[in-house]
């Protein structure tokens, strides 16, 4: 991109003259909004880009604006949110809702959009908090109209005060889905039933952390009590369920009525089961939102714990790429209090890297901080062990889409596994498996351990998806229109 | 397909009117257009390019694109990542573009 506006290349000693910025954050959930109420406290300079309307990112979705009525049934643990909110509005750093964030370059340019036109911002640091999105859950008739994550239901919740219509049928495993299930059944939902899908053995494997689960013991008693509002309500509840198919009639010369979900089907102790259903509900735990870091080409790991990929970061969120830190749920899966904590520790880590801060005061503001965060991920490996989603999810069955936006199934990735394709990028050329509009958001997990599992290797061996900009699509004229960013008339903005 | 909850009538938000391809539509304002479509029963809401599948949107929360539509005549917007507006018009995609229509 040539013009005006071109920006230099840094030298690496991030002294140049044409930074926008001290900090650029990339969303505003807690772990976004927490590093712009640290980023005000040790004085920088920062600006916060976001996709949605309003501050609060996925958990803390419209939690300013949400009805008394929404918030209370929704529990405290949103509302605290509200508090996190508030601290953020009244921090007095810069921030854009409605901001598509779009490329990011090895020099930590930012390409953004809001309102069709596209801009740049630049830093020294940058704090990616892009959170996390639920585990693609493919199983046959996923695709269907009619069939949710569980985290869509709760967002209808948040977001617009509307509940699934007629007859709910919950499926998957975790803390979420129970959740769901409840705040569902309160807001005058009809639950016809929750078909669990871990398997016998992830008990056995969470046993092994149980002392970590027994530090959070307010943690266990929420669910405890969840799963007793559930029993007590009479929900059916299915465990250990395999064979799951969500039936429907798919296809494109259906009649209207006939296009969407009619029924669950599953097997569990040797019974075959068929739930007749009118919206179908999925939920398979989160993994991070990676598309950032993966065109950023950083290092990750595969966590065989989480199943996910996770960016590799030290203990101040820094990533392999000098300057790019990640905190929250993105960078890897603790939850909102945890991102939080993160969130703040990579802010304190940039303001030394900025030379804001010596390293012993760093050290100071932190330590309440870790200590917060040590409390939050004390349960996780009992969690993750719990709730892992079973191999016939991870490695499905030939007939199950996989690409839902290219129509790709698991046993055409196999296919092309056993013609010599070694990877994700191989597959997606010979398939365009991964290339539709979600640009592989939706399989390129699922995809990996189908390839991992069919040519025998680890996942780490066998790779991602080569993550491209755009990131999202953007219009040609909103490239044209490529300027730098105006201040906005009041520091939070909506 | 969705349904409101009951909600105190001080807490109800006022509608705007919506068209969706030949079809006004009172929906309540601050919503995204993803949840008003699925609040009024519309679906599917797109037929895939690839297809013809019918599809509704899987996440709400801007990752999965199944909830793309026209809007205001710009193809492929994500409809759970634009609120309503008064007067907003809305067309369901219908498989893939072919050269020759119109915009």
């Amino acid at each position: 991109m040539s013009g005006p506006h071109e920006l230099n290349e840094v030298d690496g000693t991030n002294t140049g003259a044409n930074f926008t910025h001290d900090l650029v954050i990339i969303g505003s959930g807690p772990a976004g909004m927490s590093a712009a109420v640290m980023a005000s406290a040790c004085g920088l300079r920062a600006v916060v880009l976001d996709e949605q309307p309003r501050a609060g990112g996925q958990i803390y979705r419209n939690v300013t604006v949400a009805p008394p009525a929404v918030s209370s049934l929704l529990g405290p643990d949103y509302r605290h949110g509200a508090t996190l909110a508030q601290r953020f509005a009244a921090c007095g750093i810069e921030v854009h809702h409605d901001t598509l964030v779009w490329d990011v370059a090895r020099d930590l340019t930012v390409t953004a959009q809001k309102s069709g036109r596209s801009f740049h911002v630049r830093a020294p640091q940058l704090l990616v908090a892009s959170g996390a999105m639920e585990r693609p859950s493919p199983l046959p008739g996923w695709t269907l109209p009619g069939v949710l994550n569980a985290g869509a239901a709760q967002i209808a919740l948040k977001t617009a005060a509307q509940v699934p219509d007629g007859r709910v049928v919950l499926i998957g495993g975790g803390p979420l889905l129970l959740l769901v299930a409840c705040q569902l059944l309160q807001a005058g939902a009809r639950i016809a039933g929750i078909v669990e899908t871990s398997a016998a053995s992830n008990r056995v494997r969470a046993m092994h952390h149980v002392l970590g689960a027994l530090g959070a013991p307010a943690l266990l008693a929420k669910g405890l009590r969840m799963l007793w509002r559930l029993r007590r309500a009479g929900v059916p509840m299915f465990k250990q369920a395999t064979e799951v198919r969500i039936e429907g009639v798919e296809g494109a010369e259906n009649t209207d009525g006939k296009q969407r979900v009619q029924a669950v089907s599953f097997t569990t102790g040797g019974t075959t089961h068929r739930l007749e259903a009118d919206v179908a509900l999925l939920h398979h735990g989160v993994v991070p939102n990676t598309q950032i870091s993966r065109l950023l080409r950083v290092d990750h790991t595969w966590s065989d714990a989480q199943l996910a990929w996770q960016a590799q970061v030290d203990a101040w969120g820094q990533t392999s790429l000098a300057g790019f830190r990640m905190a929250g749920d993105g960078a890897a899966i603790a939850g909102a209090l945890a991102a939080e904590a993160s969130g703040a520790i990579a802010t304190i880590g940039a303001a030394v890297a900025l030379g804001k801060l010596d390293t012993g005061r760093a050290q100071q503001l932190a330590a309440p901080w870790r200590a917060r965060l040590a409390r939050q991920t004390g349960i996780r490996p009992f969690l993750d062990a719990l709730y892992r989603p079973p191999e016939w999810l991870t490695d499905c069955a030939d007939e199950t889409v996989v690409c839902r936006c290219e129509e790709v199934t698991a046993g055409r990735v196999r296919e092309m596994a056993r013609l010599g394709c070694e990877g994700p990028n191989q597959t997606k050329f010979f398939s365009r498996c991964g290339m539709g509009p979600c640009q592989g958001r939706m399989c390129g997990i699922t995809v990996t351990q189908v390839l991992a599992k069919a040519l025998n290797r680890t996942p780490a061996q066998v790779g991602a998806y080569r993550i491209r900009a755009p990131l999202k699509p953007v219009s040609l004229g909103s490239l044209a229109a490529l300027g730098q960013l105006a201040a906005p008339a009041k520091p939070s903005s909506h | 397909m969705f349904k409101p909850i009951n909600l105190p009538a001080a807490e109800q938000r006022k509608t705007v009117l919506i068209r969706v391809e030949d079809r006004e539509v009172h929906v309540s304002e601050g919503q995204t257009l993803a949840m008003a479509l699925l609040g009024a029963g519309v679906v599917p809401f797109r037929r895939t390019a690839v297809s013809g599948a019918p599809r509704t949107p899987l996440c709400l929360m801007g990752v999965c694109f199944d909830c793309l539509v026209e809007v205001d005549g710009s193809q492929n917007v994500q409809s759970c990542l634009v609120e309503v507006r008064e007067g907003m018009q809305v067309r369901l995609p219908s498989g893939a573009r072919r050269a020759g229509d119109s915009a």
